[in-house]
C-alpha cells in the first residue's frame, strides 16, 4: 500500500527529514522567515484562527482563539509546549519530535512570533531524555545557522528555545502545573482564573500549546488557512495523530483526516483484533476516557470532537485503546486506578483519597474479596471526585472507573463472594485462586486501609 | 563539588532562565547531581540549593515529587518496564515476570551483582511497541524496544541488554 501523503508526519514521505539541509530543501522555515519578514503578530493569529486549528492535547480549544486572549501590553510574554506526553496510549509527540524535528521547532517559532514571546521553553517527561539531547543539536544548529537568535532576517525579532525535562509526573502535562514545574516547584495544578494567557509562566502572559497541535502551524501558514479547511470536518478541519494501541494487529500512529471511523482506524489499518476476537470497548483518549463499547454504532462513529462527544466520550489526544472480548473490566478498572492513584499531586483531598480508595476496592475486587455492594461503594466513591478538584486528574480517575461499571457491570458483580452467577471466563487477574465460597460479611469491610501493592 | 568540576554546563543551564528565576534550574542541576553521585544524597541538596537560591529542605521536596530523582542509591542503574494498560494488553505483565524470573529478583529489587534495580512502571509513551523497557543510569535515560511491532522484545532480548549494559556500561 502506498504512503498517503502526510502533513504531519512527513517524515514519511520524505527521508532524511529530520536533517536541516532536507528539511530547508522541502521549504522548511519559509513559513516562519514569511511571518517575521512580512506579516504581524496579529495577522499571524487571524490566520490560526481562521483555519480552525483546535488543541490537540485533548481539550480541542481553538488554537488562535487561545493566543488572541494574551493580556495586552504586558511583557515579556512566553512561549511554553506541552511535550509532556504521559497519558497511557498516547506516543504521537514522540515521533514528532524524534523524526519531524524541524516541522515541529518551526510551528513553535512561529507561535512564539505570534505571541510576541521572545523565549519558548518545551517542556517534556524526564523519559524522552534522548530525543531531549537530539533536540538540544537541533536547536545548536538553528542558532548556527541563524534562524535562532538575535534580528532574525534582519527584523528587531529576536527568539530563543530552550528544552525543559520534566522527572516523571504525570500531572504536568496539566498547563498549570507544567508551568509551576518550569518555575522549580512542585508540579501542582494553579487555581484557575486566572488563566496562563494572563498570568502564565513567572506571573507573565503565556502561550501553552502542545507538540502535535504547533507541528500543524508551519503547513497552516504555508498552504493557507483556506487549505487547511479542506482536510478533515467542518468542525474539526485538519489532520490528526492517531494512536493506535491494545488488542490490534498493527499498533502505532496513523495520521487521518479528523472524521474517520474508528472501524476505518481499528480492521482497515490496525488489522482487526488478533485471533479475529470482536472489540469490547474502546478507550478514545487514553486512560482517562470514558470506556465505549465495540458496538456497531461506536465502530462506524467519526472520530472528531463532536461526533465522539455525542456517544458520551471525548477524543481528547486520539489514543485510541482497543480492548477485546476476553478483557476483564474490574481488571481494566484497576489498572486505570493504580495509575491515577500513582499520579495524583495530592494537592486536592477528594483526588488523593478517592484514588486511595477506589484502588483499594479495585485490588480487593480483582482477588475476588469484595460482596455485591462494593460494586455500588466504588461507584459512590467515583462519583465523590468528580468535579471537586482543581484540575481533570480527579474526573480523569472516575471516568474510566464509571463508565465501565455502567456498560459491564457483570464484570464487576462476577468477582463477588456472594454472587448468584458464575464468572464469565476473563483475563485472569486475580493474584490467587477466588476463596472457596463463604457466607458474606454482614457489611463490606471497605473502611480498612489496604496495603498498597508493591510495583507500579 | 558540582561547582567546580562543571562550572561551564552550571552556567548554561542557569542562563537559560531569567535572572531573578534561578529556581526554574533546580530540576536540570538535579540531574546532574544525580550523574555525578549517584542518586540525591544529603550533601547534593545543599550544593544544588546554593547553585539556584533554595533552601535544601525545599530541593528535598522536589526530589521527593518527582519519580526520576531518588533519595536512596539504586545500584549503578535501574530497569523499568512499563505494565501499564496498553502495554499489558500485548502481553507485558507477562514479559516484566519473566525477565524479573530470568535476572533473579522481584520487582523493586536490585540483583545480587548490584548492577540492576528492577521495577515496573507506569506509560513511557511506547504502547504501539509494547513490551518495552528504559534504563536510568548516569548518563541519562535511554529506551529499549523492539523496532518492528511484528516481533515484539523477548524476555530473553532484555536480557542480552542487561548483559551489555554490565560489560560496557552502556548499550548499542
Amino acid at each position: 500500500m502506498a504512503e498517503p501523503e502526510y502533513i504531519l508526519l512527513r517524515h514519511r514521505n520524505i527521508p532524511d527529514l529530520h536533517k536541516l539541509d532536507v528539511y530547508r530543501q522541502n521549504g522548511g522555515y519559509e513559513a516562519f522567515k514569511k511571518v517575521v519578514t512580512s506579516m504581524t503578530p496579529q495577522q499571524v493569529i487571524d490566520e490560526i484562527k481562521a483555519s480552525g486549528l483546535r488543541g490537540r492535547g485533548g481539550a480541542g480549544f481553538p488554537t488562535g482563539l487561545k493566543w488572541s486572549f494574551l493580556t495586552k501590553g504586558v511583557y515579556p510574554r512566553y512561549l511554553t509546549v506541552n511535550s509532556d506526553e504521559s497519558e497511557p496510549g498516547t506516543f504521537k509527540d514522540r515521533e514528532l519530535m524524534e523524526k519531524n524535528p524541524h516541522q515541529f521547532l518551526e510551528g513553535v517559532m512561529i507561535t512564539a512570533y505570534a505571541a510576541e514571546a521572545n523565549v519558548a521553553y518545551n517542556y517534556m517527561r524526564g523519559e524522552f531524555w534522548d530525543i531531549a539531547v537530539g533536540l538540544d543539536q537541533v536547536l545548536a544548529e538553528l542558532r548556527q545557522a541563524g534562524l535562532l537568535g538575535q534580528n532574525l532576517f534582519g527584523t528587531s525579532y529576536s527568539l530563543d528555545i530552550h528544552n525543559h525535562l520534566g522527572a516523571g509526573a504525570y500531572i504536568c502535562g496539566e498547563e498549570s502545573a507544567l508551568l509551576e514545574s518550569i518555575e522549580g516547584k512542585l508540579g501542582q495544578p494553579r487555581l484557575k482564573p486566572p488563566f496562563p494567557a494572563d498570568k502564565g509562566l513567572y506571573q507573565k502572559p503565556t502561550v501553552v500549546n502542545n507538540t502535535e497541535t504547533l507541528t500543524n502551524v508551519p503547513m497552516i501558514i504555508a498552504r493557507g488557512a483556506a487549505w487547511y479547511k479542506t482536510v478533515g470536518t467542518e468542525k474539526s478541519p485538519g489532520p490528526k495523530i492517531f494512536c493506535l494501541s491494545g488488542n490490534v494487529v498493527r499498533p502505532g500512529n496513523y495520521e487521518l483526516p479528523l472524521g474517520a471511523t474508528f472501524r476505518h482506524l481499528i480492521y482497515d489499518l490496525g488489522g482487526g483484533v488478533p485471533g479475529g476476537k470482536k472489540v469490547k470497548a474502546i478507550m478514545t483518549a487514553g486512560a482517562s476516557s470514558s470506556v465505549l463499547t465495540g458496538s456497531d454504532e461506536i465502530l462506524d462513529t467519526p472520530m472528531d470532537y463532536e461526533s465522539i462527544a455525542a456517544k458520551g466520550g471525548a477524543l481528547g489526544s486520539a489514543s485510541i485503546i482497543v480492548l477485546d472480548e476476553t478483557v476483564d473490566m474490574a481488571w481494566l478498572a484497576l489498572k486505570t486506578s493504580r495509575f491515577f492513584k500513582h499520579e495524583s499531586c495530592g494537592k486536592c483531598t477528594p483526588c488523593r483519597e478517592g484514588t486511595y480508595w477506589m484502588q483499594s476496592l479495585l485490588e480487593r475486587m480483582n482477588k475476588n474479596e469484595t460482596v455485591l455492594a462494593d460494586v455500588d461503594l466504588l461507584q459512590n466513591v467515583a462519583t465523590s471526585i468528580g468535579g471537586k478538584c482543581l484540575c481533570p486528574l480527579g474526573d480523569f480517575a472516575a471516568t474510566p472507573v464509571l463508565t465501565s461499571i455502567k456498560q459491564f457491570r457483570a464484570d464487576f458483580d462476577a468477582h463477588a463472594k456472594d454472587k448468584k452467577a458464575a464468572a464469565p471466563a476473563g483475563r485472569p487477574a486475580a493474584a490467587r485462586p477466588a476463596p472457596a465460597a463463604r457466607a458474606a460479611p454482614a457489611k463490606p469491610a471497605a473502611n480498612k486501609p489496604q496495603p498498597t501493592p508493591a510495583g507500579d | 563539588m558540582l561547582v567546580d568540576k562543571y562550572a561551564s554546563q552550571i552556567a548554561a543551564i542557569l542562563a537559560r532562565y531569567p535572572t531573578d528565576q534561578k529556581r526554574s534550574a533546580v530540576m536540570p542541576l538535579l540531574y546532574l547531581a544525580q550523574s555525578e553521585y549517584g542518586y540525591i544524597a544529603p550533601a547534593a541538596l545543599v550544593e544544588v540549593g546554593d547553585l539556584c537560591d533554595l533552601s535544601p529542605t525545599e530541593v528535598a521536596s522536589i526530589v521527593g515529587f518527582y519519580t526520576l530523582f531518588s533519595d536512596a542509591s539504586f545500584g549503578k542503574r535501574r530497569m523499568q518496564i512499563c505494565t501499564d494498560l496498553p502495554c499489558a494488553l500485548r502481553g507485558a505483565e507477562a514479559f516484566a515476570a519473566e525477565v524479573c524470573q530470568k535476572a533473579g529478583v522481584k520487582p523493586g529489587e536490585i540483583t545480587k551483582d548490584g548492577e540492576f534495580l528492577v521495577e515496573t512502571v507506569m506509560c513511557l509513551a511506547g504502547c504501539d511497541h509494547a513490551p518495552m523497557f528504559q534504563v536510568q543510569d548516569a548518563n541519562g535515560i535511554h529506551y529499549h524496544e523492539s523496532p518492528s511491532i511484528d516481533q515484539p522484545l523477548t524476555a530473553d532480548q532484555a536480557l542480552a541488554i542487561m548483559d551489555e549494559y554490565k560489560r560496557t556500561g552502556k548499550s548499542s
